[in-house]
C-alpha cells in the first residue's frame, strides 16, 4: 500500500488521477482524507471535476491513476453495489414506478431484510425526514422539496457510514433550500454519517460543513473549515471565489516577516501579510474583504500607508452600506459598513482616505 | 336555468352570454379545423370505414335466394324439410318459372355457385338443368316435378330442397358458422363433416405462430433496442439505419430472400452441411412449413419491435442504474426491479403492434408458409380470389377483426393501454 496513507482516514483519495478521453486531466493529483464523521463539501465552478470525484468514489467511474481508499482498503476493485456508499443524486433517481415505501425499502430488500424489520426501518427514514404519512404515493406525486427528503432518506435508511450528495438542493426554491441545508447538517450530525457533499454555493459549502475542499481546474485549491477559508485564504483563487473580495496587482517592494509592502501599478504602497509571495520583486495580488477596509477617518491608523479613493456609489441595503469606489485604478472597490448611528455616510464625488490592518490584506499569487 | 338567467334583466353582461359568445368563437375555429382536415377524412371513410362496413355487411347478406327464386321461396313456405317427402307439384311449377325468368337473365349460374358452398354440385346441377329448362313452357308443360327429376336426380332429393330452403332467408349466420367449421341444415347448425374442418385449426394457428413470432421479436429486439438505447448517438444512429434498412427493401423481396436462405439446397442449410453439423442427407427442412414462416416473419416485424422498445428505453435515464446500484442492487437486480419495469411500455407497444400485424399477414406466409405455415389471412385471400366466396371472406374477416379487438381489450385491461408508449 502507498506511503501517504493517513492514519485514521476513514476516506482518503491518494494521488488520484481522472482522465476521460486519455488527452486531458479531469482531476489532476487529488490528495484528500477524511476523518470518520466529517462533513467535507467540495466547492467549485462548473466542470471542476467534483462530480468525478464523487462517482470515483461510489465505483461507477475508475480512476485512471492512484488509489481510493475506504476504511484503509483500496475501493479500485470493490464494484459499486458491495461498497455500501449511500449516494443521493442531483436529480434524485427516486425509481418512478414504485412508491415512496417501496424506493426506501429496495437497498433493504436486496440486503435480503425480513419484511418486519424493513417495514420498521422504512417508517423510522420516513419519520426522520417528516414524510410518514407518504408511503403510498409515487414520486410524481411530491413536490420538489419532498422528492428531496425522501432521496435523502431512501440513502440512509440502509444506514450507510459514507454518504454523497451531488447538488441535491439545486433544483429547490431558496427558502426551502435553507430549511433543507438544516436538515441535511442535522440528520448527518445525529447519525454520525461521513458525508460527502457536492455543491458551487458558496454559501452553502459555508454554512454546512465541518471543512470546505475549494475545486478549480482538477486540483484542490483549499482545504480548511469555513471561517478558515473565508477569512485566510491561501491563494487568489479562492480569495475571490469565496466570498465578496477586493483585489489590488502590485509588486512586492519590502518583505520582513508577516508583513511586506506592496507596490501597486500606479506607484502607491500598501501593507500587507505576505502569503505566497517570498521574495521582492515578485509579482503579487492582494487580496482585502469589504468590511475590512477602513475609511471612518477617526480610526484610520496615520503610521500605516493609506490610499486615496473616490466615492463612485452608494448602494443602501437597509442593515448596511455599501460604497464602491475607485481605488489605484480598480473602479470596483466595495467597502462596507454596518448601519450604526455613528456610522460614516459617503457621498459620491468625494475623496476620502482608506486604510487597514496588515494581516487584513493578503498578498496573494499573480 | 340558463334560459331564466337569460331572460334576468340584471344577467345580461354575465356568464351566460360569455358562455355564448365563448361557444361562438369556439365553434367558428372547430368548424375551420375540420374544414381543413374534411378532405382527410373524407378520404378515411371512402377507404376504411366504407369498406369495413361493406364486409361486415356483406358477412350476413344472403338475398341471392330470395331475389332469383320469389315464387318458389314462398310456395316452400308450406313445405316441411322435416317430412322426408319431396314438395309438392307447386313448388316445381314456382321454380320453373324462376328459373326461366334467371335464365334469362342468366342469374342461375350465380345461384348455383352461391347453393354450391353449402352443397357440392349445386353449381353444376344448376347449370346443365338450365339448359334444358330453358325449353320448358311454363304453362304447357306441367306438371313439372316428373319433368325435372327427368332432367336431374337432383331434383328428386329432399336434401335439395332443404338446402334451397334454410338459405332462401334475407340475412343468414351461414358464413360465420362456416367460418368456425359448422353449417347451417334444416335442423339448425350442425358441425361441417370433418374433411371440411380447416378453419378453427387455422384460426388457432394464426393466433399460436403471431404470439410466438411476437415473442421472439421480443427477445431478439430487446437487446438491440437496449444497445441502441446506450450507445453514444452517433453509434446509436448509424445502428438505427442498419435496423431500419429492411423498410427500404421491398417486402417481397425479402421474403423471397428468406426462401433462398432457408431452402433444403439453400444457403443454411449449405453451411450447416459444410460445418458438419447436418447430415448432407438429412438437411433440415424449414421452408415451406411453420418454422419458415415464423423465421421470415420474425425478421420482417423486428424493426415494429425495436423502435417503440428504443424510443421508451432512451427516455429512462442511466442515473436510475446507478443510483440502484449505489444502494446495494447487483447488475442483474438493478435491470430487473429498476430498469426492465420502466420499458415495460416500450415491450407493450411493440407486442400491440407486431402482434396485430402478424395476425393479419398474407404475403409472407404465403411465400414461404407452404401449405402448414399459412395463415387465416391467406384463407381469406383465397375465397376472395379464387374460391369466389365472398360472404364466408368476409365473415372470416369480421372474426378476425373482432379477435383482434378482444385482444386489445384483454390487454388494456391487464396492462393499461396508457401503459403504452409509442413514442418519447
Ligand atoms: N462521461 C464523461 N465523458 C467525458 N468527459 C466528461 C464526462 N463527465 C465529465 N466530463 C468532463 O469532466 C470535467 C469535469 O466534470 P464534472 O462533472 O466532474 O464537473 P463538476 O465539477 O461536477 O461540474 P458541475 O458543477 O457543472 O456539476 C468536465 O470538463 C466535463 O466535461
Ligand atoms: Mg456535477
Amino acid at each position: 500500500m502507498s506511503d501517504t496513507t493517513v492514519d485514521g482516514a476513514f476516506v482518503q483519495f491518494d494521488r488520484v488521477q481522472k482522465s476521460y478521453d486519455g488527452e486531458t486531466l479531469v482531476v489532476k493529483d487529488l490528495n484528500l482524507a477524511l476523518p470518520r464523521g466529517e462533513f467535507l463539501t467540495m466547492l467549485g465552478p462548473s466542470g471542476s471535476g467534483k462530480t468525478t470525484c464523487l462517482m470515483m468514489l461510489a465505483g461507477f467511474e475508475t480512476a485512471t491513476h492512484g488509489d481510493i481508499l475506504l476504511d484503509g482498503q483500496p475501493i479500485n476493485n470493490i464494484p459499486p453495489h458491495k461498497r455500501g456508499i449511500g449516494m443521493v443524486f442531483q436529480n434524485y433517481a427516486l425509481f418512478p414506478h414504485m412508491t415512496v415505501a417501496e424506493n426506501l425499502s429496495f437497498p433493504l430488500e436486496v440486503r435480503k431484510m425480513g419484511k418486519s424489520d424493513r417495514e420498521a426501518k422504512v417508517k423510522r427514514a420516513l419519520d426522520m425526514v417528516q414524510m410518514g404519512a407518504f408511503g403510498g404515493r409515487r414520486p410524481a406525486q411530491l413536490s420538489g422539496g419532498q422528492q428531496q427528503r425522501i432521496a435523502l432518506a431512501r440513502a440512509l435508511v440502509f444506514e450507510p457510514e459514507l454518504v454523497l450528495m451531488d447538488e441535491p438542493l439545486g433544483a429547490l426554491d431558496k427558502q426551502l433550500r435553507e430549511h433543507m441545508q438544516f436538515e441535511i447538517t442535522r440528520l448527518a450530525h445525529e447519525l454520525g454519517i461521513t458525508t460527502v457533499y457536492v455543491t458551487h454555493d458558496q454559501t452553502e459549502a459555508l454554512t454546512m460543513s465541518d471543512r470546505v475542499a475549494v475545486f478549480d481546474d482538477g486540483r484542490i485549491q483549499q482545504l480548511a473549515p469555513p471561517d478558515q477559508l473565508y477569512e485566510e485564504p491561501t491563494n487568489s483563487f479562492v480569495a475571490q471565489f469565496i466570498g465578496e473580495n477586493n483585489t489590488l496587482e502590485g509588486v512586492i517592494s519590502k518583505i520582513s516577516g508577516d508583513t511586506c509592502v506592496v507596490r501597486l501599478d500606479n506607484g502607491d504602497e500598501i501593507d500587507a501579510k505576505p502569503i505566497n509571495v517570498s521574495a521582492v520583486g515578485d509579482r503579487t495580488k492582494v487580496s482585502i474583504r469589504p468590511e475590512r477596509v477602513e475609511f471612518n477617518k477617526d480610526r484610520l491608523n496615520p503610521d500605516a500607508h493609506l490610499l486615496k479613493a473616490e466615492v463612485k456609489e452608494f448602494i443602501y441595503m437597509g442593515d448596511i452600506f455599501r460604497f464602491r469606489l475607485s481605488v489605484a485604478g480598480n473602479d470596483d472597490f466595495i467597502v462596507k459598513t454596518r448601519n450604526a448611528p455613528d456610522a460614516v455616510r459617503l457621498t459620491p464625488g468625494q475623496t476620502i482616505d482608506i486604510g487597514w490592518l496588515a494581516q487584513d490584506c493578503r498578498a496573494l499569487d499573480a | 336555468m340558463s334560459d331564466t338567467t337569460q331572460n334576468g334583466p340584471m344577467l345580461a353582461a354575465d356568464g351566460t352570454t360569455l358562455k355564448r359568445s365563448l361557444a361562438r368563437s369556439l365553434r367558428r375555429e372547430k368548424t375551420r379545423a375540420l374544414l381543413l382536415i374534411s378532405p382527410l377524412l373524407f378520404f378515411v371513410f371512402l377507404s376504411f370505414i366504407v369498406p369495413i362496413v361493406s364486409m361486415l355487411f356483406r358477412s350476413v347478406e344472403n338475398s341471392i335466394v330470395q331475389d332469383t327464386l320469389p315464387e318458389t321461396v314462398v310456395a316452400l313456405q308450406s313445405w316441411d324439410a322435416q317430412s322426408g317427402e319431396l314438395p309438392d307439384e307447386d313448388v316445381y311449377a314456382a321454380f320453373v318459372r324462376d328459373m326461366l325468368v334467371a335464365i334469362d337473365e342468366k342469374t342461375h349460374t350465380r345461384l348455383g355457385s352461391r347453393l354450391n358452398y353449402e352443397e357440392t354440385g349445386m353449381s353444376s346441377m344448376f347449370r346443365r338443368s338450365g339448359r334444358q329448362i330453358k325449353r320448358l313452357d311454363p304453362v304447357e308443360d306441367a306438371p313439372f316435378k316428373d319433368k325435372l327429376i327427368e332432367i336431374h336426380d337432383g331434383w328428386g332429393e329432399v336434401q335439395t330442397w332443404a338446402v334451397i330452403k334454410t338459405h332462401s332467408v334475407q340475412y343468414t349466420d351461414g358464413y360465420f358458422l362456416n367460418a368456425i367449421d359448422m353449417q347451417r341444415t334444416v335442423d339448425g347448425p350442425a358441425v361441417q363433416p370433418e374433411n371440411k374442418q380447416i378453419l378453427i385449426q387455422l384460426f388457432w394457428r394464426t393466433l399460436q405462430m403471431s404470439l410466438i413470432i411476437t415473442g421472439f421479436c421480443i427477445l431478439l429486439g430487446y437487446p438491440v433496442a437496449w444497445i441502441l438505447a446506450n450507445l453514444p448517438m452517433r453509434t446509436a444512429n448509424l445502428l438505427m439505419i442498419l435496423v431500419l434498412l429492411p423498410f427500404w427493401t421491398s417486402l417481397l423481396v425479402r421474403t423471397s430472400a428468406w426462401k433462398v436462405m432457408l431452402q433444403q439446397q439453400g444457403v443454411i442449410n449449405d453451411v450447416l452441411v459444410w460445418l458438419g453439423m447436418v447430415d448432407d442427407a438429412a438437411r433440415l427442412i424449414i421452408i415451406n412449413n411453420q418454422i419458415g414462416t415464423i423465421i421470415a416473419m420474425t425478421h420482417i416485424l423486428l424493426p415494429f419491435m425495436i423502435l417503440p422498445m428504443y424510443s421508451v428505453m432512451q427516455t429512462i435515464p442511466p442515473t436510475y442504474l446507478r443510483a440502484a446500484k449505489s444502494l446495494g442492487a447487483s447488475n442483474w437486480t438493478a435491470f430487473w426491479r429498476v430498469y426492465f419495469p420502466q420499458s415495460v411500455p416500450g415491450i407493450g407497444a411493440g407486442s400491440i403492434l407486431v402482434f396485430i400485424l402478424a395476425i393479419g399477414y398474407y404475403i409472407t406466409p404465403e411465400i414461404v408458409g407452404g401449405t402448414k405455415g399459412v395463415f387465416i389471412s391467406n384463407r381469406i385471400a383465397y375465397h376472395i380470389s379464387s374460391s369466389l366466396n365472398w360472404g364466408l371472406a368476409a365473415a372470416l374477416g369480421t372474426i378476425l377483426l373482432a379477435a383482434v379487438l378482444i385482444l386489445y381489450w384483454a390487454y388494456d385491461k391487464i396492462v393499461g393501454i396508457d401503459n403504452v408508449k409509442l413514442g418519447g
